[in-house]
């Protein structure tokens, strides 16, 4: 700024000064389409949604936890379960590998999610949230960044696990279009929950109590259910959590679509469990249904400090 | 022609367990086009309530705003468009460069990827960022955050710009800086509501002043109009002992206009007077007489600091704390 102020010598006075002129250029800017508009069209939301993306993906690259959590984490866990369980644990027609590895999936992807919540929290405290309250992009585009950003992550994460599987002995037993759709159905349920910590992001505003939060109730969520034993094994009040668990009916989704679920398994006799697909697509459509709208609405009124 | 037209703006916080706040009780303003308003207050006057809510952060509890025609609450989609912020803390993405952040505002405003490239560099030259620009926001120190911030709020030539404490933590060469951008964008059209804590800032740059408080408007004017309502000249004396401070301010007490105010430990007292030189020359001789000692001693005209201090009780940014009144 120094070089303005050498070139506007004598532009001291707030009124109209030619001397200001060169100053103009610099900061009143030459080249640029006048007057920013009002979106409207498909176009612009489709753009904004793309810049905000962007921006969480250079988060992704910026930050070196978040990039060592989703991708060495899993490989932990696919390495534990399969060598350390998989000795106590049997599971008759198959292997406990085979088990195992959708269970592993769903947590991931889930805890994947809470990353929109704690973003959330922290563009709030930072400030950034004001200044794109601020500016003509479409309300749902910072939303729509931060979830694909989630996405981003847990398709990442999802890639990992599955050649990590694959080289302990795990193996889609189905059809290739049945692996793709489980891969999708547990990429799609992590997105429609990204939303649910979107919201709850917003409303605690601090990233340590999400990130405390979370934790304490996924884990307990990751764990009672069918993810890491069979639910007949769990004591009778535990089972019929886990039953309902919707997390146990995304991980049931997921082996039935790679066939990790061997012939003659017990199936739970609640409704979630005999149709653990329909189960879960149902509780996508109601976390988007739900939290998309909260979530905006609650977007277009918050404001930082 | 007003161009920021403010009726009867109404912002109550209610805090959770604790008494609501009446940040804002009612403020009429007006603010003409190709003008700046500078809106001055103490802490917690509702500077930046107003500025949020004229910036479509806030939806105020009752009266309306518009901007050129358009109610900030109602039509807050086509304010946005028209409008250039920079909040009292800067709002930049940690994570991403300075020059990143530039380009997404420029693409967050739809100029396109070129013209966002371009004028992010433009900017970033004109604001001595060229050395950081690449370097995540995260690193920066705060005068180069409120920079970014600023460049920001410019960054599409809005035709209204809204400066909440602009110059605030900038060094004095980047507050010189700043201020000679904000002339030249004044020069070219742009419409200006600025608060700040600085009195000189608003002095050089505002055509109008508004002072506010406890969320009201409690004087309006140009600088030279408040400063008249203070009236004459102002003595201001430093003792050399802070024990003489009673003693010197009841003879200022006597020839003033007004309760002298005391400050710098006590040993700073100044008072309004009318006739300045024959005041003066008087209190001095009674000081002579009574034997109190200076170390220095003068008149002059009043400042918007002593505006400010006689208008609301405090003084600006709240840093003289034992600032107060003499007893007599
Ligand atoms: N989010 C909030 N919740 C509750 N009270 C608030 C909130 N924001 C502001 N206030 C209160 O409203 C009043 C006005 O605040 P505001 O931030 O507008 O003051 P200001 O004039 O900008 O002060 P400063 O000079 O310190 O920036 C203060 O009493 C403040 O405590
Ligand atoms: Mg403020």
């Amino acid at each position: 700024m120094s070089g303005q102020r050498t070139e506007s010598t004598g532009s001291t006075d707030s009124t109209h000064s030619p001397a200001a002129t060169e100053v103009t250029e610099a900061v009143v800017g030459t080249g640029l389409p006048n007057a920013a508009s009002i979106p409207t069209s498909v176009g612009t939301w489709i753009s904004d949604g793309w810049i905000t993306t962007r921006r969480n993906l250079i988060k992704i690259k910026r930050v070196p936890d978040i990039l060592v959590f989703t991708t060495l984490q899993p490989i932990m866990f696919v390495l534990l379960f399969t060598y350390i369980y998989s000795g106590v644990i049997t599971i008759p027609g198959s292997s406990y590998t085979e088990f195992i590895m959708a269970g592993i999936f769903a947590q991931t992807v889930v805890f994947g999610s809470t990353y929109s919540g704690s973003a959330m929290a922290q563009d709030l405290k930072d400030g950034i949230i004001d200044r794109f309250r601020t500016l003509p992009m479409s309300p749902s585009a910072v939303l729509i960044g931060r979830t694909n950003g989630d996405l981003c992550i847990n398709a990442l994460s999802m890639v990992v696990m599955m050649l990590t599987g694959l080289i302990v002995g795990w193996r889609i037993n189905s059809s290739f279009w049945e692996g793709v759709a489980g891969v999708a159905l547990l990429l799609l349920f992590a997105y429609a929950f990204s939303w649910v910590m979107a919201f709850v992001g917003m409303s605690v505003r601090s990233p340590e109590v999400i990130n405390n939060v979370a934790f304490l109730i996924l884990f307990p969520l990751t764990f009672i259910s069918n993810a890491f034993v069979p639910a007949e094994t769990l004591p009778p009040v535990l089972q019929t959590i886990a039953e309902y668990n919707p997390v146990s009916a995304l991980v049931q989704a997921a082996r039935e679509l790679f066939g990790n679920v061997p012939p003659g398994a017990p199936v739970g006799d609640a409704w979630t469990q005999q149709y653990p697909i329909a189960t879960v697509l149902i509780g996508v459509a109601v976390m988007l249904g739900v939290f998309v709208p909260l979530c905006i609405r609650k977007f277009v009124r918050i404001s930082s400090h | 022609m007003s161009f920021i037209q403010i009726e009867g703006l109404v912002k109550i916080y209610r805090p959770k367990g604790a008494d609501p706040v009446h940040a804002l009780d009612g403020v009429d303003l007006d603010v003409r086009q190709g003008t700046v308003r500078g809106l001055l207050g103490p802490n917690g006057a509702g500077k930046t309530t107003m500025v949020k809510a004229l910036t479509t952060l806030i939806k105020p509890d009752a009266g309306h705003a518009t901007i050129d025609g358009i109610d900030v609450v109602r039509d807050a989609h086509r304010i946005r468009p028209i409008i250039g912020v920079s909040g009292q803390y800067a709002a930049v993405d940690e994570n991403l460069t300075g020059f990143e952040n530039l380009e997404m505002v420029g693409r967050l405003y739809h100029l396109g990827a070129k013209a966002s490239k371009r004028r992010a560099q433009e900017l970033i030259d004109a604001f001595e960022l060229t050395e950081a620009q690449n370097r995540p926001v995260k690193g920066f120190s705060g005068g180069m955050r409120r920079r970014i911030d600023l460049a920001g709020a410019i960054f599409s030539r809005p035709p209204v710009l809204f400066l909440d404490e602009p110059t605030t933590g900038l060094d004095p060469r980047s507050r010189l800086g700043m201020w000679d951008v904000i002339t030249s964008l004044v020069s070219e059209g742009t419409t200006v509501l600025l608060t700040t804590q600085y009195l000189e800032e608003a002095d050089r740059l505002a055509d109008d002043i508004s002072v506010i408080d406890g969320g009201k408007l409690i004087a309006e004017g140009t600088a030279d109009e408040l400063k008249a309502q203070i009236g004459g000249q102002q003595i201001e004396l430093t003792l050399m002992d802070a024990a003489d401070g009673s003693v010197a301010g009841e003879i200022l007490r006597r020839h003033g206009e007004a309760q002298p105010h005391v400050g710098g430990d006590g040993r700073e007292l100044s008072v309004g007077v009318r006739e300045g030189p024959l005041a003066l020359e008087r209190v001095l001789g009674e000081l002579n007489a009574a034997g109190i000692r200076l170390h220095d001693a003068g008149m002059r005209r009043p400042t918007l600091d002593d505006v400010f201090l006689k208008l609301t009780g405090h003084s600006a940014g709240g840093e003289e704390e034992q600032d107060g009144e003499v007893e007599s």
